[in-house]
């Protein structure tokens, strides 16, 4: 398989919207004229268990593989409480990015948790507060838009409004303010 | 122009029905068909498809109430999964010897018990003696183009038979992927208006479902197979159609860098892509590997077979479905069938595995090629390997 | 029952090539149950005294083949192109006016 597939794991509690995330990704992927899947963890959905959704992206050739994802490029977590319970960054790949939504700094979650490499942070829980916004899966768009490069603000626009319609300037807001106050720490 | 969209494959099942312009759908919600037909629901609702919404209690009602809507002329379209598949079991001979073209996308999901919500092929095959054609797709956009093909095979004079198109649940069903959704315009020059032979019209009335003694019944049995067999052609046709209008060409039968392969992996369903990159990696790493498809189920496309394998040494089958106290896999003893009286033949080693959601990786294939290869070398007391079992 | 396409007793049914058969195995001939001699079945037959019948119409109602019908006179008989002999209309009969009668000479 070539380099170019980019493979994403969404780690949140259900309610939290990262399987709307993943499809939103995979949707603005997919208008950037990539290709991409989204997809859930395949289980029955409960309000406040962890769950995982994915994303596969390949800028220029057709994903064919649907097994699951093992060796993930990048881990983006809703939930910082997470950390605790989960190996977030299992079968992370060497190289890989860690996004988290935190209120700690980078450091902090590196002495915390040992997680080491690329890491990413933003208090978008506070962002989606702030912007009147119910959850932080949007806002962590983007988060995942300042520390790669796998889709662009033009390409989330048009799946934000079909998505969201009334309300999807103010996810938007929240996303770019998200892009501003992300730190990335390699 | 047709548009690109990122679309759930489930979302993308129902626009195909909506772009076949159905007149009825009747289904009852089952995990992982549920998107489906909650779509249809909405667009009915919205104004959006102009058709009859029947809400049944269960899907033997859903089924019973296609028949009846098939039969005054409606095109009708359903869905189910597992558990719902087998509660239609015996409408399903019914549709399939009234000769009505419902088409049925049927989410491929694991039978209890215990209770999985996730994919094999345990409810296709089950139903594989009803009548009906099946056929399998990979991916979101074979899932969408062989609904629409499935109307026009079905309703085809030549064939009036009802049609399930088999998608893999969540792997497939609850995707997000690249969709290309042809043009109401495109799909409505493709597939004519149903014009029944024989409505249920109180003008002309006919009997529906009489009784038929003995000195009668093996004839009406016997049509009915020549018909389904004779399917084969119009599905060919159609699909020959299909691809000088809309660019994307299917076959009963599909080979994957098959050339010169002295071992062939044979797949159906969603698992097929996995496979091709599992045969990429072999193929860079100089194995003579490649990779049969079976896109056709029913009928069961035997001159094809016959000629996708006749050049390789071993053929290994993975069946997602189990057939207790057989031959194992339904697939492999069908295939090993086909083959019986070929004189030169490969040896056949049937894998079942994917049960019930088990993942099947890159990593996975490659294994599976390897067992097989030594199998084959070896012979096996075993009628099928299971894969991927803990001891 | 399962008829064929071909004109009506042009063939039974029993010498029907599967070719011949209708799609679905439709009946496409409404009504042809009515060519159907179910008189055959019948051992016994009803004959009417119309001296004791009071033309009270219960044999009419009770007859489970609506095989009686009324004549120009009032009274009511079977049509034993149907009749299958069941006795119901000689034992609802409240003048006894049926009779059944054994159809062997």
């Amino acid at each position: 398989m070539s380099g170019k597939l980019i493979e994403i794991r969404w780690h949140g509690r259900g309610g939290q919207g990262a399987v709307t995330s993943a499809e939103l990704v995979a949707q603005a992927a997919i208008n950037e004229g990539k290709y991409a899947q989204a997809f859930p963890s395949f289980t029955p959905e409960r309000r406040g268990a962890p769950v995982l959704a994915f994303n596969r992206i390949n800028a220029e050739e057709p994903i064919r593989s649907r097994a699951e994802v093992y060796r993930p490029d990048i881990v983006i977590i809703l939930d910082a409480t997470l950390l605790g319970i989960l190996d977030v960054t299992s079968g992370l790949k060497d190289g890989g990015t860690v996004i988290i939504n935190t209120k700690k700094s980078v450091e902090q979650i590196r002495a915390e948790f040992g997680i080491n490499g690329r890491v990413a942070t933003v208090d978008a829980s506070r962002i989606a507060q702030e912007a009147g916004i119910p959850a932080v899966n949007t806002t962590m768009i983007g988060a995942l838009i300042k520390a790669t490069n796998v889709i662009t603000f033009e390409g989330i626009k048009e799946p934000l409004e079909r998505r969201f319609a009334r309300v999807a300037e103010r996810n938007l807001k929240a996303m770019e303010r998200a892009y501003q106050e992300t730190v990335i720490r390699e | 122009m047709a548009k690109r969209v990122g679309l759930e494959v489930s979302v993308a099942v129902g626009d195909a029905a909506k772009l076949a312009d159905v007149d009825v759908v009747a289904a009852y919600p089952i995990t992982p068909q549920t998107h489906i037909v909650e779509h249809l629901a909405e667009l009915v609702a919205n104004g959006e498809l102009r058709a009859a919404y029947i809400p049944v209690e269960s899907e033997h009602s859903a089924m019973s109430a296609c028949l009846g809507a098939s039969a005054v002329g409606a095109r009708t379209f359903t869905a189910t999964a597992s558990q719902g598949l087998e509660l239609m079991h015996e409408v399903l001979y019914v549709a399939s010897a009234l000769r009505l073209p419902i088409v049925m996308a049927v989410v491929n999901r694991a039978l209890s018990a215990p209770i999985s919500i996730w994919c094999d092929h345990s409810d296709a095959m089950a139903v594989r003696d009803s009548g009906w054609i099946q056929m399998f797709v990979e991916n979101g956009q074979e899932a969408v183009d062989n609904v629409i093909c499935a109307f026009r095979i079905g309703e085809d004079r030549r064939v009036l038979l009802p049609v399930m198109i088999h998608l893999d649940g969540f792997s497939l069903s609850h995707v997000i992927e690249p969709i290309i959704l042809p043009e109401q315009s495109e799909v409505a020059r493709f597939l004519p208006p149903y014009d029944p032979p024989l409505p249920l019209d109180p003008e002309k009335p006919v009997t529906v479902g009489a009784f038929a003694p003995p000195f009668i019944y093996t004839e009406v049995k016997w049509a009915q197979e020549m018909t389904l067999e004779g399917a084969k052609e119009v599905i060919l046709e159609c699909w020959r159609e299909f691809a000088n209008t809309f660019g994307r060409h299917y076959s009963p039968v599909e080979s994957y860098r098959t050339e010169g392969a002295k071992v062939l992996l044979m797949t159906m369903g969603s698992l097929s892509e996995t496979a091709m990159v599992a045969v990429d990696k072999m193929r860079d790493e100089g194995k003579e590997v490649g990779l049969i498809k079976l896109r056709l189920w029913r009928p069961f496309p035997f001159a094809e077979l016959r000629q996708a394998v006749r050049d390789a040494e071993v053929l290994i089958v993975l069946d997602r479905a189990l057939s207790f106290g057989g031959p194992g896999g339904p697939v492999c003893s069908e295939v090993k069938a086909a083959l019986y009286r070929e004189a030169r033949r490969p040896e056949v080693v049937g894998f079942v595995g994917g049960l019930g959601g088990r993942d099947i990786s890159m990593a996975d294939f490659e294994e599976m090629v390897n067992q097989g290869i030594k199998l084959a070398e070896a012979g096996s007391e075993r009628e099928f390997e299971i894969f991927g079992v803990r001891e | 029952m399962a008829k064929a396409k071909v004109k009506p007793k042009a063939k039974a049914e029993g010498e029907l090539s599967w070719k011949e058969i209708e799609i679905g195995c439709f009946i496409t001939e409404p009504g042809n149950a009515t060519e159907f001699r179910t008189g055959a079945w019948r051992s016994r037959k009803p004959v009417v005294d119309f001296s004791k019948c009071n033309k009270c119409t219960l044999c009419y109602y009770y007859c489970p083949d609506g095989c009686i019908a009324k004549t120009p006179e009032g009274y009511f008989v079977a049509d034993l192109f149907y009749c299958k002999g069941c006795g119901i209309c000689a034992e609802e009969c409240p003048k006894d006016a049926i009779t059944m009668v054994e159809e062997e000479k």
